[in-house]
């Protein structure tokens, strides 16, 4: 595992792209096919099945280092990060193990059959024999999350420059479904044919709109449409097979019974990217209706009835069994106008926004939360699909969050760096004279804002509980949030989407944050 | 034996040793505590003085010249004799600051006070306070590991000890300081080969020291922002050995700091200041470098563990040295490490106080001791 652990410390301690790619290519260079497979697997969230439960590894890890449980909580609470806290508080180790990186996944996998005291020796005994890093290491394998800050597109543009092999190339044969046990680095980086029929391209991702919208030149050039709140699919359709996509590389074919209907509707050699959408009687309806489908391991008659999905399309990536992601945008367009027109409720051509101003693009955008869209996507009509987080041919131009003032009423210190300062805050409204909690954020605040906050709320503190602290209702901040929906499970019966701290409302007094009747009405305008 | 004054109240008699005349002139039977905690710090009643007071008070008995320690608006100073420069330079004192050698002992009104060597940086000390018997020491901030630099930690027996835990947990345990010293000196090196001005970031006052006193100066050149070379002066003038160092100064261009060493204070990392040296490797010479998320955090290349106090082992060794029977645990993880003790059977209990440790190393624009627009590199 010396090379990984070195390629993991090399990653760590630069913040540098150029370096990181030079790390990465040293080190499939220097690693056997087996382990360099097992680096990509990793580095794309890929991990061996967990044969250990992460509690007791905590538990065995304090036994050792003769802490009581508590104190490795209270540490483990400001390293945040499980791995990280075993490997700091255990005691060095009595000699260091030539073992590669395979051989200690194949060691993690061995556990599975064991007893819990049996699998307790063989994890003391891997401890006793890695430095802390290799340790730290060696515990990810097991407990998962690594995040080594590499994105899929560095690591394939180091895998291009080691194989030598074109990066989109790269890029596609890493999508989908494989795994370092069923294939070989031969396989998966340098053959040719694609086997594997369900893989999907990687997704072209815009970023926001920086600047003002004018700056992009002249409107006839782009293409505008409604930037959904849905969730970001790929249809593939080949030899009469259907596979669905999520963004996040997962086969949610089941999960949409839906689609089936698309291999009637699209010929073989055929992959769409386009939004999934609850939508029903020709209306998308509100992100949070979809959000009682996700995750449910079995959909049930009612669910499917109240809350139908349609595959909003918007992009053609493959026609007749060719990659068309070369095409320009206007031409992938007209193809894919061309396979929506069947009227087909379930398969739906994403229509485009037509107007000839910015001007008159920005009142469209203002109308956009009616329609349950997040505001508006701007693609350049001659651009082709590109892979990955790219600038200048795809922008989303998103809406102004909702805002409420609320009240602070507690605060947690935060991890790391800031352990020791209180980061993370809870935020109320009143509800007639009482102030009611609804969301936790703890972003958006200046570093210099966080130190004064924090020596508030040491000086403030009514009490104690545990790391957290209710502090005297005091400090207004105004609460930026993306969505808000009904929640049985917190005490104001709402819950907020990416709620953050705006900003630092010094001039207002409490009194005068917002009530749980105003966040009320703000949810009965968006349901 | 000499008097001196200290304060306008009273004479007090100042012996160099601890074998003299014990002058105590009452001897009142009170339970009261010799120390106490009040909201502008630590307060000896009998004697009327404060240890590192947070807000003015009449005489201010000072540990070390760190900002969260030596505060502005008391009007009588006391601290050792090599704290003295950099306290009277940075507070702007002229008659209000007298100093006092290690292990001399002063006595107020019946109360001894004598400060020993804290090893924390050069002139820190922790105040011993003494009557009929009883004794107490405030350690301000410690470490036990000798730097090279600081006068080494000196292990005082007491009755009740006031600790710091700044690094009071179990997550946090130093190496030694070559092997940090090796690191640094390789990545210089590897800079050096890369075409990268080397940047290290740490406090003005002692860290900045320690590097320069450990590291090897015949790797290259070294610069200094401002800040840290008019308090690296005055520690030279105390005769503390340390390399040539050439301050940064606005006139520079690129190609003179070609395979230099840099070091500025923390609040310099994320300033304009450093853009002059780009491309550069930019580090962070901190305890809190221990955490992979911190060092992730501050946006910097490296993260040497380099810290001016005591480490979790060296807390507890500290600690059972004393031999008290009592510890109050200050600034730092205090209610945690309080209760780690108290389960170990040592009686244990948190104080508030406004002592930050090594906090401001790792925020933004948080020493407060220094400023990135260093006012006299201007002036030159």
């Amino acid at each position: 595992m010396k090379y990984f652990t070195q390629l993991f410390t090399d990653l760590d301690q630069t913040t540098k792209t150029l370096d990181k790619i030079k790390a990465l290519v040293i080190y499939f260079d220097q690693a056997n096919d087996r382990d360099k497979l097992w680096a990509i697997a990793l580095l794309s969230h890929r991990r061996p099945k967990r044969t250990v439960n992460a509690s007791l590894l905590g538990l065995w890890a304090s036994e050792l280092a003769g802490l009581p449980p508590w104190l490795f909580e209270e540490s483990h609470h400001i390293v945040g990060d499980l791995a990280e806290t075993i490997s700091l508080v255990l005691p060095p180790p009595s000699e260091i193990s030539e073992t590669s990186l395979t051989e200690w996944i194949e060691f993690i996998k061995s556990l599975e059959p064991l007893t819990i005291d049996q699998k307790k020796e063989k994890i003391l005994w891997a401890w006793s024999r890695l430095e802390p890093v290799q340790r730290f290491v060696f515990n990810k394998l097991i407990t998962g999350g690594f995040r080594i800050g590499v994105s899929q597109q560095l690591m394939v543009k180091a895998l291009a420059k080691h194989a030598e092999v074109k990066e989109n190339i790269i890029a596609h044969r890493l999508m989908g479904n494989w795994s370092p046990e069923s294939s070989s680095f031969q396989e998966l980086v340098l053959s040719h044919d694609t086997l594997d029929i369900s893989r999907p391209y990687p997704f072209y991702l815009a970023y926001a709109l920086e600047g003002e919208v004018s700056a992009l030149g002249n409107i006839d050039e782009w293409q505008a449409e409604w930037k959904w709140d849905g969730i970001r699919g790929q249809v593939i359709v080949r030899n009469r097979e259907l596979f669905v996509w999520s963004r996040g590389e997962e086969l949610v074919t089941d999960k949409y019974p839906e689609f089936h209907v698309f291999l009637d509707l699209l010929p073989d050699g055929t992959v769409v990217d386009g939004e999934i959408l609850p939508f029903k009687n020709d209306l998308p309806l509100s992100f949070n209706k979809l959000q009682t489908r996700i995750g449910r391991k079995s959909l049930t008659q009612k669910q499917l009835k109240e809350v139908p999905v349609a595959f909003v399309a918007y992009d053609l990536l493959e026609w007749q069994g060719n990659d068309v992601r070369d095409w320009t945008l206007q031409a992938r367009r007209n193809q894919l106008a061309q396979l929506c027109a069947s009227g087909s409720a379930v398969l739906r051509l994403s229509p485009t926004v037509n107007v000839n101003s910015w001007e008159k693009l920005a009142e469209e955008r203002q109308r956009a939360r009616e329609l349950f869209s997040e505001g508006i996507m701007l693609k350049r009509k001659n651009s082709v699909y590109r892979d990955g987080r790219r600038r200048g041919d795809w922008w989303k131009w998103k809406i102004d969050p909702f805002t409420i003032d609320a009240v602070m009423i507690y605060a947690m210190s935060g991890h790391g760096r800031r352990a020791n300062l209180y980061t993370d805050y809870t935020f109320a409204v009143w509800k007639e004279d009482q102030l009611v909690p609804f969301a936790k954020a703890y972003s958006g605040l200046t570093d210099e804002e966080i130190r004064e906050v924090d020596r508030w709320v040491k000086r403030n503190t009514i009490e104690k509980f545990g790391p957290v602290r209710s502090v005297k209702p005091e400090l207004v901040f105004e609460i930026a949030f993306e969505g808000i929906a009904k929640s049985t499970r917190h005490k104001s019966g709402i819950a907020l989407r990416f709620p953050r701290i705006h900003r630092w409302r010094k001039d207002k007094p409490i009194r005068e944050a917002n009530t749980l009747d105003d966040l009320t009405k703000i949810l009965e305008r968006v349901s | 034996m000499i008097t001196v004054m200290f304060g306008d109240w009273h004479n007090f008699e100042l012996q160099t040793s601890n074998l003299g005349l014990r002058s105590v002139l009452y001897h009142l039977k009170n339970t009261m505590p010799l120390l106490e905690f009040n909201d502008r710090g630590i307060y000896c009643r009998k004697a009327e003085v404060y240890l590192d007071p947070w807000k003015p008070v009449k005489r201010a008995l000072i540990t070390h010249g760190h900002g969260d320690h030596a505060r502005w608006g008391h009007e009588h100073y006391l601290c050792t004799t090599s704290a003295g420069p950099v306290i009277q330079h940075r507070l702007q004192l002229t008659q209000q600051l007298q100093t006092i050698s290690f292990g001399e002992t002063i006595h107020i009104n019946g109360v001894s006070f004598s400060f020993h060597p804290a090893g924390h940086i050069p002139g820190s000390a922790q105040i011993r306070v003494e009557q009929n018997g009883e004794v107490w020491v405030f350690s301000g901030d410690y470490k036990l590991q000798p730097d090279n630099l600081s006068e080494p930690f000196e292990p005082l027996k007491c009755n009740a000890f006031i600790s710091e835990s700044t690094f009071g947990l179990p997550i946090y345990k130093w190496k030694p300081q070559h092997d940090v010293f090796s690191e640094i000196n390789q990545w210089w090196k590897k800079n050096q080969a890369e075409g990268k001005v080397s940047i290290i970031a740490g406090y003005a006052l002692g860290k900045a020291q320690r590097v320069l006193r450990n590291i090897d100066a015949s790797i290259g050149k070294i610069f200094v922002h401002g800040a840290i070379e008019t308090i690296t002066n005055i520690l030279r003038q105390q005769h503390l050995e340390i390399p040539p160092t050439i301050r940064v100064t606005p006139d520079m261009k690129r190609k003179d700091f070609n395979g230099a060493l840099v070091v500025c204070p923390p609040s310099a990392v994320g300033s304009p200041w450093l853009r002059r040296f780009d491309p550069f490797s930019l580090s962070i010479a901190s305890g809190w470098m221990n955490l992979r998320g911190a060092r992730r955090r501050r946006g910097a290349d490296r993260g040497f563990v380099l810290s001016d106090h005591a480490d979790w082992d060296e807390l507890n060794i500290a600690i059972r040295e004393t031999g008290a029977e009592k510890v109050f645990i200050t600034h730092g993880y205090s209610e945690v490490f309080s209760r780690w003790l108290t389960e170990k059977g040592i009686e244990s209990a948190e104080v508030k106080t406004r002592y930050e440790g090594e906090l401001s190393e790792i925020v933004e624009g948080g020493d407060p001791d220094t400023s990135v627009n260093d006012p006299t590199e201007n002036a030159a």
